[in-house]
């Protein structure tokens, strides 16, 4: 691989990322995925790095997953879009950064068909003011919210309590970065390095001391995808493009996968208990699975934030092995502790892949 | 004293040109910005469809510049009409006024980077026709050690409209079958693999040397285009493709992939012309007055055109249409200027 | 081992890499024609069985290329060797002799198995 290559198309694709005032809307699932990602995410911004992140309770789903499982017309779609627009400037901001990849790509392609056909938006603000007087103007900039985090990578990095390093043999961590498909695959120029070879999470890999490896399933999809996870029959479609991408990855040799997107984290985590338990593989070393983060999460993890407070505990794969691995401590018997020590219950234990 | 004829462009059509008007007696002025002759014949190390070495073409023709006066480093600063004559201003401060000026300016290899898909300068492996040419051309064995299989990859950068090129370059086909049969030749126990849309032999003998690739040199061929290309854990090549015969997704670990890079307007068409007010097609290509039956003039006066500045062709074309060029501005000087 | 009510799916991808296919490489040299259709599919245009079968000689000569005889192969029980193709086919391929050549190189017994089925 010619590094060089690859930063000449990175070059090719830089976004512009305004360094403060931003408007942040949540995600749908993540927060009871990755309970603590978003939260993180914040406190970074605010508290970490002092800048303005502002968000409202009246903000609400994208519509995403809705649309997409053709449950509602674009119509409908548009128009919720267009009152989170609304509340962002209601709210006096005009950078809008979003947790959720499914949302960025919304809007993305939202924002692109109304520049495309402008007698589409002039609807839509019809739409809006018939069912809630409010109006709006279109971001002048957005983002994901690992766009800020990448744009903030190096200040991370100042900060940093611990590296992507294995800390007893001094080499770098071996890190498959996972972009979700509507990050950047759709309108890659809205990407930080573009569809072919994202930098928006090498970025930070690298930033943190970490090593990406270039597998051959890169760019492959996780297998979530609504249509196939949300039938059960077609789960098996699921798990197969995901078991794809590991039996690729494997040779590699990853100690941990960063991502994204709401999505592929879950099913990258919990297919691996699956694939476990249908064949017997594990793809992690002795037994375990490939741990599986979020930014926000390895973020955490880079500044030195208690394990279980990043909410580690709810991954299926066991992430154990990684904190030894950066030297990062942690108390075993806290795990299935919740906020003030409240006892959690504790999960049952697979039968093939080990989690500690 | 004869009369001079301003020729942009220093490949096989403007040295051709340049001849013939020399020997109709004109004193041709070739202006080149390479720092040598010959254009991208000069790099090519044989050709379709008898693997004639491009030298024995090139050689006579460099051999041949007597009455020429060639500058090469040389680009157009300026062109600009006066009365009945072009004004030519040259980035070596020279200048000429001549009547006729004669763009030879072919074209750029589409370049493969942009398909970023296929890892052009990423991937080791990942190679253009150009630079198999030079490995030919040098004698040199492929850089890599175990080649066992190898694929061709047809039409990148022509027929694709997101890579902002429609047209068919018209050549890669048979190059790469060309190719394709030379490297077998070298190395009989490799696999190769053309990976194609159509197979456009339109040729003399071309459709042959397709035959010979199928039947003596057991080239396999698949109707499909590569969709992506990754790299392996020991560097060899993941090629994805779609046997759209077979109806099915395939994949293959290669040893080397070759890039059939197409032909691209060069890069100084747009701004030549701008300098003389012609008009270039949608696809960046100069517009002659007449692609069926005067294909050598413009819709400008003392304007004239030779090879694939044109658009795409073969060698024997653009010679043939060099001297075609000639007789055109031969006929244009030789009829009194209209005042 | 627990059932989750689904399960992985097969690739149905062509896997062609370092696809050693002795059997199609004796076939080549045997009939180096084999190697020139381009699967203009005249021979299963006009091929008599094809009208009431899965016959297609275009399908198996790819199939053979691709190593993916075991998928194709049992049409050949319908040809009725009649020879049509082989008045078609723009390539001058002797299909007829070809398919006789693919019976030899395959042997009765990768068709014996299939008729068997």
């Amino acid at each position: 691989m010619i590094y060089q290559g690859k930063q000449r198309i990175w070059s090719e694709y830089q976004k512009e990322i305004p360094t403060d005032h931003w408007f942040y809307v949540r995600s749908c699932i993540r927060q009871s995925f990755f309970p603590a990602s978003e939260k993180t995410f914040l406190e970074i911004l605010r508290q970490r790095l002092g800048k303005d992140v502002y968000e409202t309770p009246h903000h609400t789903t994208c519509g995403g997953i809705a649309y997409h499982s053709e449950a509602i017309p674009q119509e409908t779609m548009m128009t919720i879009i267009a009152r989170q627009f609304a509340l962002m400037t209601e709210a006096g901001y005009e950078n809008y950064v979003c947790s959720c990849i499914t949302s960025f790509g919304l809007y993305s392609e939202v924002i692109e068909d109304w520049r495309e056909f402008p007698e589409l938006e002039a609807k839509i603000r019809e739409n809006l003011w018939k069912a809630t007087k409010r109006e709006f103007k279109i971001p002048t900039y957005l983002a994901h919210a690992s766009d800020l985090i990448y744009k903030f990578r190096n200040e991370i990095a100042e900060q940093a309590k611990f590296r992507l390093v294995n800390k007893a043999t001094g080499e770098p961590l071996r890190v498959v970065e996972h972009i979700g498909c509507h990050y950047s695959k759709m309108f890659p120029s809205k990407g930080v390095g573009g569809a072919e070879y994202p930098y928006v999470l090498a970025g930070m890999v690298e930033s943190w001391g970490g090593e990406v490896i270039d597998y051959p399933e890169r760019r492959h999809c996780c297998g979530f995808g609504f249509r196939q996870y949300l039938v059960r029959a077609n789960r098996g479609y699921s798990v197969s493009n995901t078991h794809k991408k590991f039996e690729s990855m494997e040779p590699f040799k990853p100690d941990m996968i960063i991502t994204n997107c709401p999505g592929c984290p879950y099913f990258l985590d919990r297919w691996q208990y699956v694939i476990a338990e249908q064949t017997g593989k594990t793809y992690g070393q002795d037994g375990y699975g490939i741990p599986v983060f979020t930014y926000e999460e390895v973020a955490g993890l880079v500044l030195g934030y208690d394990p279980w407070d990043l909410g580690l505990q709810t991954h299926q794969v066991a992430v154990e092995p990684l904190l030894d691995k950066m030297g990062i401590p942690y108390k075993p018997e806290d795990k299935y502790k919740g906020l003030n020590g409240k006892e959690l219950q504790r999960p049952e234990f697979p039968m093939n892949i080990k989690c500690c | 004293m004869s009369q001079n004829v301003v020729v942009i462009g220093g490949g096989p059509a403007g040295i051709e040109a340049s001849r013939r008007l020399r020997d109709l007696g004109y004193t041709p002025i070739l202006v080149e910005k390479q720092p040598v002759l010959g254009g991208h014949l000069a790099r090519w190390d044989r050709l379709f469809p008898d693997g004639v070495e491009a030298r024995t073409v090139l050689g006579p023709m460099l051999q041949d510049l007597d009455g020429i006066k060639y500058f090469t480093d040389t680009e157009i600063s300026s062109i600009n009409r006066l009365k009945d004559t072009w004004v030519v201003m040259l980035s070596n401060g020279l200048s000429a006024q001549v009547r006729a000026i004669l763009l030879t300016t072919g074209f750029d290899l589409f370049k493969a980077e942009k398909k970023e898909e296929y890892g052009y300068g990423i991937y080791e492996r990942v190679i253009t026709n150009a630079d198999l040419e030079d490995w030919f051309k040098a004698g040199a064995a492929p850089q890599f050690d175990h080649v066992h299989t190898i694929g061709f990859v047809h039409c990148v950068g022509s027929r694709d409209e997101k890579a902002g090129n429609r047209q068919c370059s018209k050549v890669c086909c048979v190059t790469a079958v060309k190719q394709a049969c030379e490297f077998k030749e070298k190395y009989p126990d490799v696999t190769v693999y053309c990976f194609y849309m159509d197979l456009r032999m339109f040729g003399r003998k071309f459709e042959d040397l397709y035959l010979k690739a199928q039947k003596d040199y057991g080239i396999r061929f698949v109707r499909g285009r590569v969709s992506e290309v990754s790299e392996d854990l020991d560097g060899h090549l993941f090629v994805k493709a779609e046997d759209t015969l077979f109806g099915k997704p395939m994949k293959i670990k290669m040893d080397l992939l070759v890039l059939m890079a197409g032909m691209a307007p060069a890069a100084g068409t747009s701004d030549l012309a701008r300098m003389t007010n012609i008009s270039v097609g949608d696809d960046g290509f100069f517009v002659p007055s007449s692609i069926v039956d005067a294909p050598c003039s413009s819709s400008r006066e003392g304007i004239f055109f030779a090879g694939t500045a044109t658009g795409p062709k073969t060698i024997p074309e653009t010679l043939s249409e060099a001297a075609a060029a000639a007789m055109a501005i031969d006929r244009y000087l030789k009829t009194p200027a209209k005042r | 081992m627990i059932d989750f009510g689904y399960g992985l799916t097969p690739s149905a991808t062509l896997k062609i890499e370092n696809v050693q296919n002795p059997l199609f490489e004796e076939l080549h040299r045997r009939e180096p024609d084999v190697a020139k259709c381009i699967a203009c599919g005249s021979c299963t245009a006009s091929c008599s069985a094809g009208v009431f079968t899965e016959m297609s000689l275009r399908r198996v000569i790819l199939s053979l290329q691709r190593g993916r005889e075991k998928e194709t192969l049992p049409m050949l029980r319908h040809c009725m060797l009649c020879g049509k193709c082989l008045l078609v086919c723009p390539r001058g391929i002797n299909t007829r002799h070809l398919i006789l050549s693919i019976g030899k190189v395959y042997g009765p017994d990768g068709l014996k198995e299939e008729a068997d089925r």
